[in-house]
């Protein structure tokens, strides 16, 4: 296994195939390039983007919703999308995931690159993507069975464990979702008999457990109320260290409080985007500003 | 401007809630008198013999349906062995992998049809295909032709249980990295369980009843059953039979077997309410 023969550091530099093995075995068997690739990751992480969105246009049957976007995802950096109703923003982080493909009128041309495969490619198994890339909602959607087997049902799907381990992971991902205190002693109670605001931190919990890389959060906190909302928001801020996140607000102070990069959609194009902070003092362009000051939205 | 005074509507508003809740009452009133006839002509027949005794031939006293009683409760859970699965399955057919297609909306035409089919009909073709062909009356003909019967009831009921479970709920099963079938047995099924058994139940209580397609199928029998093979004593056909004779004593009996049916859909129906509403609470 381990042979001399040099291996590509990144996938994308030898096409797009079977790159993730080579990248694992050569981190298993060589320490040494293990090292260089971690640097070269550290060193990366601002200009290596962890999903790099390309042309993307998407239609719900003749309706052509998104046009043209392209979007970098910088890796454990809180991504924010913001824009009025209607312009695309949730469609746009459905396709990060492929939940788009549920509906059959609705499809997406471009190309999604997440660490250098398109996974819009019919060959990239879409299991394998949406382990990879978790999705919560904008109404929490808790499964109608205990909150235990809420959490463990992806869990189960994708690793096997024993009980015990099982549970240690439960109970990391309640606590990581602040959630443990609050339901520890009631783990086999139905889940939808918590609050709107713990169904929420649920979902989240679920949705961590199976350790996704990336979090996409459709409006988590538009079904919420303030103080729950308040959770949710410290939660995102905290969990940006484990997770590369994308949070789609209408919520413009949400996008300021929680995020480090901004894009603003409008009718279905990303007019413009950058550093968070940026874009909300010095916007370039006249539509930005006019929909951060409130002027229509 | 002038206000339009409220007595008109506010006598339109009585008028409406009064004969909408006659309309509810004369509902009431006949499904009450039903069970009431029934109760007070057939509780005469019920004795321990009725359920433990062959029928009796007329003039003698005695007997029982016992062996009617077995037929029935065995031809209806074989119809549900065969009819529930199928039609749970074509339901989930319709409602999660065909929606709007082509061939979709021809199935759910098709059960349409069939839901709308006379018993007799399938009772009579049942007759043709299988009756006809093996040369003799048998329990499972009548356990086929109840089972053709259920099917478009269970069907329907299914696909509209599970149309009924948000997309919400699919698209995170799916986001978690769910295949469609988990994500349809696993989650979309506990949506929409108490439907889906209130659809079973639904389909029970209609081919419990039936007695055309049993005519042409299993008949009846005077003996015990073998076994499903032969032609097999029911409850509907020996009604049917009885309360035609001109013998006061099996008259008697086609009102307790009325009762027996009656009492049986009826708790069938109870207890799966209760069970519900307990499973709702917790």
């Amino acid at each position: 296994m381990n042979t001399a023969k040099i291996r590509p550091l990144f996938k994308h530099e030898e096409g797009r195939g079977s790159g993730a093995t080579f990248e694992s075995r050569s981190m298993d068997s060589q320490p040494r390039k293990n090292i260089t690739l971690r640097k070269a990751k550290a060193r990366n992480s601002e200009t290596s983007p962890k999903i790099s969105i390309r042309n993307l246009n998407f239609y719900y049957g003749d309706f052509h919703a998104l046009v043209d976007n392209t979007l970098d995802i910088f890796e454990n950096r809180v991504t924010a999308i913001i824009g009025p109703s209607g312009c695309g923003k949730s469609t746009h982080i459905r396709v990060y995931n492929r939940i788009y493909e549920l509906y059959r009128e609705q499809r997406a041309t471009g190309e999604v690159f997440l660490d250098g495969e398109n996974i819009l490619s019919p060959s990239y198994d879409v299991i394998e993507l949406r382990r990879r890339v978790g999705m919560i909602f904008q109404k929490p959607t808790p499964f109608p069975m205990s909150i235990e087997d809420n959490v463990t049902y992806g869990l189960k799907m994708h690793y096997k464990l024993t009980r015990s381990r099982m549970m240690e992971r439960v109970e990391w991902a309640l606590n990581q979702a602040a959630l443990w205190d609050e339901v520890k002693d009631e783990l086999d109670k139905p889940a939808t008999a918590l609050s709107g605001g713990q169904q929420q931190r649920l979902c989240i919990a679920r949705a961590i457990a199976v350790e996704p890389e990336i979090l996409l959060m459709d409006e988590p906190t538009s079904a919420i109320d303030p103080i729950a909302t308040a959770k949710i928001e410290d939660l995102v801020v905290n969990l940006k260290d484990r997770f590369t996140i994308v949070i789609v607000t209408h919520n413009m102070q949400q996008a300021a409080r929680v995020s480090d990069y901004t894009a603003f959609f409008y009718q279905g194009v990303i007019v413009e985007v950058g550093e968070t902070e940026r874009i909300f003092t010095k916007p370039e362009k006249e539509q930005t500003e006019a929909y951060i000051t409130g002027r229509f939205g | 401007m002038r206000r339009r005074p409220a007595t008109f509507r506010k006598f339109l508003n009585t008028f409406v809630v009064g004969v909408s809740g006659f309309s509810a009452l004369v509902g009431l009133f006949f499904l009450g008198w039903i069970l009431l006839e029934v109760v007070l002509k057939g509780a005469s027949a019920l004795s321990i013999g009725f359920f433990t005794k062959l029928p009796a031939p007329p003039g003698v006293p005695g007997g029982g349906l016992a062996n009617a009683i077995v037929g029935t409760i065995l031809m209806t859970a074989l119809a549900v062995l065969i009819g529930v699965p199928l039609g749970i399955l074509g339901g989930v057919y319709l409602s999660e992998f065909g929606e709007d297609s082509k061939i979709a909306s021809t199935i759910r035409f098709a059960s349409n049809v069939l839901m709308g089919t006379p018993s007799i009909i399938v009772g009579v073709f049942i007759y043709a295909i299988m009756v006809y062909p093996i040369g003799h009356f048998s329990g499972y003909a009548g356990a086929v032709s109840l089972a053709v019967i259920m099917l478009p009831v269970v069907v329907r009921t299914t696909e509209d249980m599970l149309r009924m479970v948000p997309n919400a709920l699919r698209e995170s099963a799916l986001a978690l990295g769910a295949p469609r079938w988990k994500v349809t047995f696993q989650v979309v099924f506990r949506g929409a369980k108490s439907g889906l058994l209130t659809g079973v139940l639904l389909a029970i209580a209609r081919v419990s009843g039936e007695t055309a397609p049993l005519l042409f199928t299993a008949l009846n029998s005077p003996f015990w059953m073998k076994s499903l093979f032969g032609p097999t004593a029911n409850l509907t056909v020996t009604i049917f039979n009885y309360a035609m004779s001109p013998y006061k004593d099996w008259q008697r009996q086609a009102w307790g077997a009325s009762l027996l049916i009656m009492a049986g859909v009826l708790s069938v129906t109870i207890i799966s309410r209760l069970y519900l509403r307990g499973r709702n609470k917790r």
